[in-house]
């Protein structure tokens, strides 16, 4: 057994209203520098649709992730190691979307807006942020946002593909849902088994995957081996770029800016410790829908004497320890296993799970007498087959039942709480049958509802000081290589002005305008 | 031609584009190791792409080790094993230098093309890159012309321009071996030269660095901050 430690994520999907507040403070953060600007670490894609870049789940095409070669042995979606080198793929990778699967980004030329008065209204065009030439917009981020009732859209779905037709016509009153979407810093990366360069790696302490700028030299691999599609290139450095699980601030204990800004608080971010040695064999697994449970396997019981004195044993820090015993990820995923990972089936063992949304399906049966009879919910579930089964295809690799219980679950601690709160009766035996006891369903709805700062994040600090001094390090990182890719350049036309003497209000007034900063 | 132009071109130049060749690399490699990448564009364009950079990398890489053996084999090696010079110059320039050669051309053709009218291919070029493609297509054209030509005249390369060559090795330059040699050989082989100079200033630097470790390494990476002191 070799322990190590992995910063996990959990998403509560019940909670995500899409309102796409995660994917605008990453962007802020991150990606708004030329040569990234069609990046989003994070995005929120509304289900059932195509997604980002567009069918990212049609890994029949795009080639990403793991599979299991005819020996049983997993290997590369998109080849062995040999297609890349020998056989000419490092000349031209089939495999890696375009640009337009994504979309081209663009902006507006405001400038039109303002001059000498005209006989017609002026328009801002919008500008291609790669060329600088005019654009016809027909597609672009979220152009699918709210959309999955429309066929054209759901026809796309690689996870409605799945689902047997005659079952598809009923969705309509059925099901969307809000999928918000980051690089799942997977156990068994692909990405990381991709890189011909060895510049991606997943850091030992805390299993952030990173690309190490100064050693990508731009192969691509990366890009199609992600099935996620997560990593990015930037046109601009010709690099590889990806979320970062914002390490800067994780090593400060704080959350990520995405959790940190979710106005749902649906975020949790925790520690887990797992068994390193059997990933590759959890990977291997032939039976995809048994890929969860494999993966669940592999999580181990942060309080087990033994499994401590091992852990400290194999150099993991004390602090890394207690945040994996108090980690809210360990509870909802492996206690009360109502968390689930992202399509399992690309065996990559993720690590960003997510909560199954009951919003649907409580829509359907709170009106039909649920609370006279709480019984019900079970029917009720069971009759929900399209979200029910959708959602196994995009968090359990197809495995029905185990989304069934969460749903139960989630649905009897929120009949509970209900009956609780409005000083009804409540049969407590019923609690029993989703392995709830009234403590456990009391905590978890706190978890969930009230879903506390403190409870939500429960981060260990590393000592940074150990590893590195500070002082001479300040200023080193990012992407200085690229000319013209940090921000200051895009702020000098107020720094001149400022130079020249105008004062902070007329640089204002001169600069801000429509909503956004213009300079 | 004059003795001090044969000397400038014949010893002087190339060994100025040599030393910029390795002089270039090494600082590129020293202090600029994090601008060596591939510099793709198949973000932006992909279908011309595929043809054009498949069959000119796959050209180009049989036709660097076709000038190897032509350059760097002396004939008197290859006549040791009854190779005559008619069968050299018929399977090994023809037969094998055409199908490489024309495979990097076609592909150098449609690379170039390619970056001058996909929009935003072109628009997202720098200067050097525009500069890189010309200078490579136009030395691809020079050293096809030669092979054509050479089938059509007596003239031995490996009497002339190899030993030349293989003199600048040996710090002995025999510049007067180059005299007369035909008017296309020696452009080309100018054109050649000042490719090895301008390579380490160029995208091209990505060929050095072919990650042959990937093939022996484990799959997933780690890495752990080492503890200062």
């Amino acid at each position: 057994m070799k322990i190590k430690a992995q910063i996990g994520m959990v998403l509560n999907l019940d909670k995500c209203i899409g309102c796409h507040t995660c994917s605008v403070t990453c962007k802020n953060t991150w990606t708004n520098r030329p040569g990234a600007e069609y990046m989003w670490f994070n995005n929120v894609e509304t289900k059932p649709g195509v997604g980002y870049p567009k069918r990212w789940e049609d890994e029949e095409h795009y080639h990403g992730g793991w599979t299991l070669n005819s020996k049983g042995k997993l290997e590369l979606k998109a080849g062995n190691k040999l297609n890349k080198i020998a056989l000419g793929k490092i000349f031209y990778n089939n495999d890696m979307p375009e640009l337009d699967n994504y979309y081209e980004p663009w902006t507006y030329d405001y400038k039109t807006l303002f001059g000498p008065e005209k006989k017609h209204q002026p328009v801002a065009r919008p500008k291609s942020q790669i060329t600088g030439l005019d654009m016809e917009l027909t597609t672009g981020p979220n152009w699918d946002d709210d959309l999955a009732g429309s066929t054209e859209y759901v026809n796309q779905d690689p996870n409605m593909q799945k689902i047997e037709s005659d079952i598809k016509k009923n969705f309509e009153q059925a099901f969307m849902v809000y999928l918000p979407r980051l690089c799942e810093h997977c156990l068994n990366a692909p990405c990381v088994a991709s890189c011909p360069s060895g510049a991606m790696y997943k850091r030992d302490e805390d299993g952030i995957v990173l690309v190490d700028q100064e050693r990508c030299r731009g192969w691509r691999f990366c890009m199609s081996g992600c099935p996620y599609k997560k990593v990015y290139f930037n046109w601009k450095t010709h690099k590889a770029e990806k979320c970062t699980f914002c390490y800067p601030r994780i090593e400060e204990g704080l959350p990520t800016v995405c959790a940190e800004t979710c106005v749902g608080r649906i975020r949790y971010i925790g520690a887990m410790l797992y068994d390193a040695d059997r990933v590759e064999e959890a990977a291997s697994t032939p039976d995809e829908a048994k890929l969860y449970e494999a993966q669940l396997d592999l999580f181990l019981d942060p309080n087990d004497p033994e499994i401590v004195a091992q852990a400290l044993k194999d150099g993991i820090s004390e602090e890394m320890i207690e945040a994996a015993q108090k980690s809210p990820i360990y509870r909802m995923a492996v206690e009360e296993k109502i968390a689930f990972p992202l399509h399992p089936e690309y065996r990559t063992m993720p690590m960003v799970w997510y909560i199954p949304p009951l919003s649907p399906v409580m829509s359907y049966f709170e009106g039909r007498d649920s609370m006279k009879n709480p019984e019900m919910i079970f029917p009720g579930i069971d009759q929900m087959r399209v979200p029910v089964e959708y959602l196994a295809n995009l968090l359990t690799g197809g495995n029905v039942p185990v989304i069934k219980q969460a749903l139960y679950k989630l649905a009897m601690m929120r009949l509970y709480m209900r009956a609780k709160t409005a000083g009804r009766d409540f049969d407590t035996e019923k609690l029993a049958k989703v392995d709830l006891t009234e403590t456990s369903a009391t905590s978890l709805y706190r978890l969930l509802a009230i879903a506390k700062y403190e409870d939500r994040f429960v981060i260990p600090q590393s000592n940074k000081s150990q590893f590195e001094d500070a002082q001479s390090e300040q200023g080193t990182l990012g992407y200085d290589e690229c000319a013209g890719c940090a921000l200051a350049p895009q702020h000098s036309s107020m720094f001149k002005k400022a130079e020249a003497g105008e004062s902070t209000n007329q640089i204002y007034a001169e600069s801000f305008y429509g909503g956004i900063w213009r300079d | 031609m004059h003795n001090a132009w044969a000397h400038l071109l014949w010893v002087y130049y190339p060994y100025l584009m040599l030393a910029s060749f390795f002089f270039g690399t090494f600082i590129r490699f020293k202090y600029f190791h994090a601008t060596i990448t591939a510099k793709s564009s198949e973000i932006f364009e992909k279908k011309k792409l595929m043809i054009g950079s498949i069959l000119f990398h796959v050209g180009i890489i049989l036709a660097f080790f076709g000038h190897c053996l032509g350059m760097l084999v002396p004939q008197a090696w290859t006549d040791y094993f009854g190779i005559t010079e008619h069968m050299y110059h018929m399977f090994g320039s023809l037969m094998m230098g055409i199908p490489a050669g024309s495979l990097a051309w076609i592909g150098m053709a449609i690379l170039t093309w390619r970056r001058m009218t996909v929009a935003r291919v072109y628009k997202t070029s720098t200067k050097n890159d525009i500069m890189v493609d010309w200078v490579l297509l136009i030395t691809i054209t020079l050293g096809m012309s030669c092979t054509i030509y050479g089938a059509f005249i007596d003239f031995n390369y490996r009497q002339s321009i190899g030993p030349w060559v293989r003199s600048l090795f040996t710090l002995n330059p025999q510049w007067q071996l180059m005299l007369n040699v035909p008017l296309i050989y020696r452009i080309h082989v100018l054109a050649g030269f000042f490719v090895f100079g301008y390579f380490p200033y160029t995208r091209l630097v990505h060929a050095l660095t072919l990650p042959w470790q990937y093939m022996f390494r484990r799959f997933i990476v780690y890495r752990r901050r080492t503890k200062v002191a």
